[in-house]
């Protein structure tokens, strides 16, 4: 075999924190071929990016590497100095970051950013780089590039956004690209896009890549060799159709079975250990009476007939029943989020009617719904569960909120038993109640928000991308507790998501948009089996999928070993 | 519920909640110009509460020595060109100076974050009137301003008090209103509508205790500055009159002396201001990471 491209040997970081020496990577190996795709697969914490970041030497300053090689092309790269580095950087070794918009400079044309990676690197002078620039705008698919060369990023979507960072990446044409999540916060359509974009461009430019992912559909689709990491180790490493097919450790197993596929439901979610203490999947009972109707809503920003004006919902219907769940899936801009808005009473309508518990609650402005006796039956769970908890607030305080303005008539230690009670019923330990949430884990995090919204009965709750911003084993978890609260506590979903596959989980029924416009509604089984609307066919066709047929086999295995220890 | 879920899927991975003083040595310790600065902070605090009580010399008493005699053993700052001790009157002065910058500090924080806030968090008309109003403001010169206020609401130790918190109500008003504009569409500000919280609840309540940590950086440079104001109007002859110690007329009185050698007239009320306004200076990082929850990991 040939000399790798890259091979890193051992490698370790340590990280300077307050409470002395964290090892973030411990005795990483890991080689990349030249034309190969490596995946990196683990969960947040796994050390996934501080590899990569070892890697292009750029950890920050608490950061060290304390021991092993990183051996590129023959050079070993954590030997040379900073102003060698800055070279290889960009132009042999490139990276493409999480959040497009962040890593493009605003206040730079897009074009130019481009040329200026290319004079940095002496690959054109300042007359012809323009004119280069173009060409690799071209490349990655930017149509009217001639045009775009002037565009500012705030100009382009995230999409776009994506591609040109992915010009800048490769305008040296690199050996090496680490790609670090570079479609997380991407639409799936969009993902999909970008995706084959970077795959067709290092296949012809012959470049080696490295795929940094916590998605193991998105591996499995794009990566001839996958590794996983969790805390810091290499668990696995071995091809992607050997991983996905017999994979040899048991966090792997966990991972895979966490993943949703096409055909698993929320309990297969869970890792055996779980599911022994879980009880079945409780009967799901014939949804009741309509417990919200929505009909011909409408909203409009800015003021009409004015430039910026702009219909986010145009004419919109639909109704949930009691103890149902109702998806509402689209991409970014669909107007889903300001559906919920103005259901949750958090943002005025222009027109249309809400219907809740009979009565029409569109005409009450939002300001003054917060103290409305149906606020405590209207709530909602939000999608970054860090940034929904108030960071000065204990976890206990945050839970009591609403039980304090709301549930008028309680005493203090009425109040306490209830928020005891709540941390229960969502499965979080009592000990950390009076953390604040920046000492919790994501997950714990997620179910204080939960708990929070439950607080005080409510008969609806729209679940606004509860799990996106969580780890799959840590979704699973939370995915089955919301399924379970559900029948507990009687109550009806609004599950608002962009992928389908998890809305699939939890609903009843689901309802695609478009636009501002409902394209197609019906029973979930019927919308992911036969959908109508290409735009719903595109949605699906979008989802990488983790091999789905080993499904069983996996499961038999992870079961089997589980029993024999 | 007996659902597996009940039972914590996570194990608690972050140790146990460090207590307030561990939290406040380790501050210390990470950063030792903190620990000075809290070290001269406490020194302040002594002087001004019981300096009277400390000091060998009754400050306005004439004659507690021969006049301008230099440092010595019984006059560590030597006396004035009243025979006053002039460490008595440094140590004494503390409590005035103080008083005055921490009142305007405090009027200046507490409605510059409400006009802040207001206009942070409701924009529109709100926000137009109380910028135009702290812009007027900013226009002037802010000494000139002090002057003129001091000049023309009589001569008084209030009225330097209201001077100094209105010429420095622009920077609280501003920083409020950045800060609370960026959090006003945050997840937990719209949770804290969902828990029934009224806009002045979740304004007051949630938002605005966040941005505590920016401000108290504020708050402690300010204090120095205040102190310089105070001592500035003191010198040209508003506000404290003599014979009242006070650092700024200390400074100005003293000023006369220097050319014929007497330094030390000077030089100590001087060195008292620079250090008080130093300690402010100092203090302010150190309490931003004490008063930020995120900082006690």
């Amino acid at each position: 075999m040939n000399v790798p491209l890259l091979d890193v040997q051992r490698l370790s970081v340590d990280f300077n924190t307050r409470k002395g020496i964290v090892r973030a990577i411990d005795a990483v190996s890991l080689s990349v071929a030249k034309g190969e795709t490596l995946g990196i697969v683990g969960e947040s914490g796994s050390g996934k990016s501080v590899t990569s970041y070892a890697v292009m030497k750029i950890l920050d300053r608490a950061g060290k590497i304390t021991s092993g090689k990183i051996i590129y092309g023959g050079m070993a790269l954590q030997k040379i100095p900073e102003s060698d580095m800055r070279d290889i950087r960009g132009r042999e070794i490139s990276m493409i970051f999480q959040n497009p918009r962040a890593a493009l400079n605003p206040i730079r044309k897009i074009g130019q950013q481009v040329a200026d990676v290319l004079i940095q690197h002496n690959q054109a002078t300042r007359a012809e780089a323009r004119g280069k620039a173009i060409e690799m705008l071209q490349a990655v698919k930017i149509a009217d590039a001639e045009k775009r060369f002037d565009a500012y990023p705030f100009e382009l979507s995230g999409g776009m956004c994506q591609r040109v960072v992915i010009a800048i990446a490769l305008a040296c044409k690199p050996q090496l690209l680490i790609a670090d999540e570079p479609t997380t916060g991407l639409d799936v359509t969009t993902q999909k896009a970008v995706m084959d974009l970077i795959v067709e461009l290092t296949a012809r430019f012959n470049m080696s890549t490295i795929l940094i992912t916590h998605d193991l559909g998105l591996a499995a689709a794009y990566c001839d060799r996958l590794m996983v990491m969790e805390k810091g180790r290499v668990v696995e490493q071995n091809p992607s159709t050997v991983l996905f097919q017999s994979p040899q450790k048991d966090y792997t197993k966990q991972l895979l079975q966490a993943t949703p596929r096409r055909d698993s439901n929320v309990r297969d979610l869970l890792p055996k250990a779980m599911l022994d203490k879980t009880d079945p999947l409780p009967e799901s009972s014939p949804p009741g009476p309509p417990l919200l109707t929505v009909s011909h809503l409408k909203k409009s920003f800015g003021k009409p007939g004015s430039e910026n004006h702009h219909l986010a919902v145009r004419d919109l219907s639909f109704s949930i029943r009691q103890g149902e769940s109702l998806g509402l899936v689209g991409e970014s801009g669909c107007g889903k989020s300001t559906t919920s808005a103005m259901v949750m009473r958090l943002l005025d309508t222009t027109e249309g009617r809400i219907e809740f518990l009979g009565q029409d609650i569109a005409g009450i402005p939002a300001s003054q719904f917060a103290s409305h006796p149906l606020r405590g039956k209207l709530q909602m769970v939000f999608q970054d569960p860090t940034d929904s908890l108030n960071p000065r607030w204990s976890a206990e305080r945050s839970i009591e909120d609403p039980l304090k303005l709301l549930a008028k008539g309680l005493s203090k230690a009425e109040r306490k038993a209830r928020v005891l009670e709540l941390a229960s019923l969502v499965g979080l330990p009592h000990d950390l109640l009076d953390r604040y949430p920046h000492q919790l884990s994501g997950g714990q995090k997620a179910r204080v928000g939960i708990a929070r919204a439950v607080a005080l009965d409510p008969q609806l709750l729209i679940l606004d991308e509860p799990t996106a911003a969580l780890d799959v084993s840590v979704q699973a978890v939370v995915l089955n507790l919301l399924e379970d609260l559900k029948h507990h506590l009687g109550m009806s979903y609004l599950f608002i998501s962009h992928d389908l596959n998890v809305v699939r989980l939890l609903c009843d029924r689901i309802i695609v948009m478009q636009k501002g416009a409902i394209v197609e509604e019906g029973d979930t089984r019927a919308i992911m089996d036969q959908p109508e609307t290409d735009y719903t066919r595109s949605l699906l066709a979008a989802i990488p999928h983790p091999p789905a047929s080993q499904t069983s086999t996996v499961q038999g295995e992870t079961w089997h070993d589980a029993d024999s220890r | 519920m007996t659902s597996s879920l009940a039972t914590p899927a996570t194990s608690p991975a972050a140790p146990a909640r460090e207590g307030y003083w561990q939290h406040l040595r380790y501050i210390m310790a990470e950063n030792p110009l903190t620990g000075i600065s809290f070290a001269m902070f406490i020194a302040l605090i002594i002087m001004a509460l019981f300096g009277p009580y400390l000091v060998p010399f009754d400050p306005v008493e004439t004659g507690a020595g021969p006049a301008l005699t230099p440092p010595s053993l019984t006059h560590w700052f030597g006396t004035d060109h009243l025979g006053r001790d002039v460490f008595s009157r440094v140590v004494v002065a503390t409590r005035l100076d103080l008083l005055i910058s921490v009142s305007a500090v405090a009027l200046s924080f507490f409605f510059g974050s409400v006009i802040g806030s207001l206009s942070g968090y409701f924009g529109g008309w709100t926000d137009r009137i109380a910028g135009r109003l702290m812009d007027t403001i900013m226009a002037f010169p802010l000494f000139v301003l002090a002057m003129g206020i001091v000049a023309a609401a009589g001569n008084s130790v209030e009225n330097i008090v209201y001077a100094t918190a209105i010429i420095n109500l622009p920077f609280y008003a501003r920083m409020a209103r950045a800060e609370v504009g960026i959090r006003r569409n945050a997840g937990f500000v719209q949770a804290a509508r969902l828990s029934g919280n009224s806009e002045l609840r979740v304004l007051f309540g949630h938002i605005f205790p966040n941005t505590l940590p920016p401000m108290m950086v504020q708050i402690s440079l300010n204090m120095g500055w205040a102190i310089l104001n105070a001592a500035g109007l003191s010198f040209i002859g508003l506000g404290v009159q003599p014979p009242t110690p006070e650092w700024g007329i200390m400074v100005a009185e003293g000023a006369n002396f220097i050319i014929s050698g007497e330094w030390w007239l000077v030089v100590f009320p001087g060195m008292a201001l620079m250090l008080a306004v130093f300690t402010f200076n100092l203090i302010g990082d150190g309490l931003r990471d004490l008063v930020d929850p995120q900082r006690r990991t």
